[in-house]
């Protein structure tokens, strides 16, 4: 049964008009995603605990539930039932509106993010997808850069700055690393990116043309756009306390968690369908249909999302101008690079 | 009313409702998140007229980069928080007789007009479009690349700006 047959028969049922069933798909849709996105961050804070422990020889969460797998459920209780303070001295509607403008972006990309093969698997299969997910996720900077002003706290206002810098810095190359997948493709559609992709193992785009470097480049640059270890320096405990969101607890500390954990799983999706063949199986023809192709999504995604956790065990965290260097002295050539040697291959494979 | 015409009002009400703040509140910051708001209104509008490539790009320029710039702007130079601006002097009477009267006149013409409508169809992949009316064959290209250049200039003569006379 598809989404839209589901709107029908809820139209028919209330005695709507047949024009309303565009919205409640719509809201259907929206409410699907909005549900997976806080499953995945409900499996990906437990298993972060648990691999965490794992790599640093502990043990993890052992005490609610079986293994601790309700802890991540307590704690979210937890943050509910929590006293949510706003600073006298803050700017309060600013201070309000700014953890929805982190979250609302990390939210909307999931509407491009091809699950699995066909429409029923993708909310929105736009033909300017990629475009879509850059310029989507380029908003939640003005819900930082906001959230560490509003605050009026001097480590917020540092930790905002920075994060600003950092994440304007590194746009730059994940958008040029992007551009890859779609010379290769001719696309920017998220399906057509993938459909391109399946030839089996060899020809993901991660093999095509220059093996790996735009892969990578994307990778890190990805980390980096979603604070992640070893770029978290907005949050750099140690010189800023806890970064933009010292002032905020409660929910309202809980909406910049669920972005940030929502992202991390979201930039996983997108390297895997851009680079690793998204839904189709690594052998040609062997399982790539129906919710099989689902399930290889899956299967890579959680592939980069353990590898993204395994480099947060490792890495210590990086200086801001070693952050910038890094940024621009060799990200950004490194890519326009790439940008380069795929135009080239895709040039000439016409012309030849 | 069809959905088209619902969200072409809803949009229509953000941006302009936004578009009233910039230019009245008090306070610098919050005026940067109104003009947001309107920027992401007038994408919405681009979508809905097809143009998604448009819309993109907007939000990913207007909204990602010149928002993010202007706050940028305002809290490396000054400390704004709780610092209420006049965004009006003693001309304010003259600017709105000046507003008041150009309105009209522009009423008067949109409502003395008949705008031709087109029957075709609108373009279905406008990005292949935009691409290569920029940089296909007897094209855009040449005023492409002079502002591209343009831009290169400007980016230098920042840093060299930026960089002042020590190093």
């Amino acid at each position: 049964m598809t989404l839209t047959g589901i709107a029908e028969f809820i139209a028919s049922f209330f005695g709507l008009p047949g024009s309303s069933s565009v919205w409640i798909v719509a809201v259907l849709a929206a409410a699907i995603l909005l549900g997976f996105m806080l499953l995945t961050v409900l499996i990906l804070i437990y298993v972060l605990r648990k691999l965490l422990g794992k790599i640093q020889a502990r043990l993890g969460p052992t005490r609610t539930g079986p293994k601790g797998i309700f802890q991540t459920a307590a704690d979210a209780l937890k943050l509910l039932i929590k006293e949510d303070t706003i600073p006298v001295k803050a700017d309060r509607r600013v201070f309000i509106v700014a953890p929805i403008l982190v979250f609302v972006p990390a939210y909307l990309v999931y509407v491009v993010v091809p699950f699995g093969e066909g429409n029923h698997f993708i909310a929105k299969d736009l033909n300017i997808g990629l475009l879509y997910i850059v310029a989507v996720s380029s908003i939640n900077v003005i819900g930082v850069v906001l959230a560490g002003w509003a605050s009026e706290n001097k480590y917020s206002l540092l930790g905002g700055m920075r994060s600003a810098a950092q994440l304007i810095s590194y746009e730059v190359p994940q958008a040029l690393a992007v551009l890859g997948p779609v010379m290769l493709a001719e696309s920017l559609s998220m399906q057509d990116i993938v459909k391109a992709q399946g030839e089996g193992l060899f020809s993901w785009f991660i093999f095509r043309s220059l093996p790996l470097l735009g892969f990578i480049v994307f990778l890190v640059a990805s980390m980096a756009e979603i604070n992640h270890v070893p770029f978290d320096l907005p949050e750099g405990e140690s010189e800023l306390v806890a970064g933009f969101n010292v002032e905020y607890s409660g929910m309202r500390f809980a909406f910049f968690m669920l972005a940030e954990f929502a992202a991390s799983f979201t930039i996983c999706a997108i390297a895997a369908t851009l680079f690793l063949g998204g839904w189709h199986s690594p052998i040609r023809g062997f399982l790539d249909n129906g919710w099989w192709t689902v399930f290889w999504f899956f299967l890579k995604s959680s592939a980069l999302v353990c590898l993204l956790m395994w480099i947060r065990a490792t890495y210590p965290r990086v200086r801001v101008d070693q952050l910038m260097e890094f940024g621009w002295k060799l990200m950004i050539p490194l890519a326009l690079f790439n940008v380069l040697v795929v135009g080239l291959y895709v040039a000439l494979g016409k012309g030849g | 009313m069809d959905w088209h015409t619902c969200s072409f009002y809803v949009l229509s009400v953000m941006i302009l409702g936004s578009a009233l703040m910039v230019v009245s509140l008090r306070n610098i910051v919050h005026c940067a998140l109104f003009l947001a708001f309107t920027f992401m209104g007038v994408a919405g509008v681009f979508a809905l007229l097809h143009a998604e490539f448009l819309a993109a790009v907007q939000v990913l320029i207007y909204v990602g980069a010149i928002t993010v710039l202007i706050l940028f702007a305002v809290m490396l130079t000054q400390k704004t928080i709780g610092i209420s601006l006049k965004q009006t002097n003693r001309l304010a009477p003259l600017a709105v007789l000046s507003a008041v009267t150009f309105l009209c006149m522009i009423a008067v013409i949109a409502l003395n007009t008949t705008f031709p409508t087109s029957g075709q169809h609108t373009v279905a992949v406008s990005t292949q479009t935009i691409g290569s009316a920029i940089l296909g064959n007897g094209s855009y290209v040449v005023p492409f690349e002079v502002a591209s250049i343009l831009l290169l200039a400007a980016m230098v003569g920042a840093i060299v700006i930026a960089r002042g006379q020590d190093n």
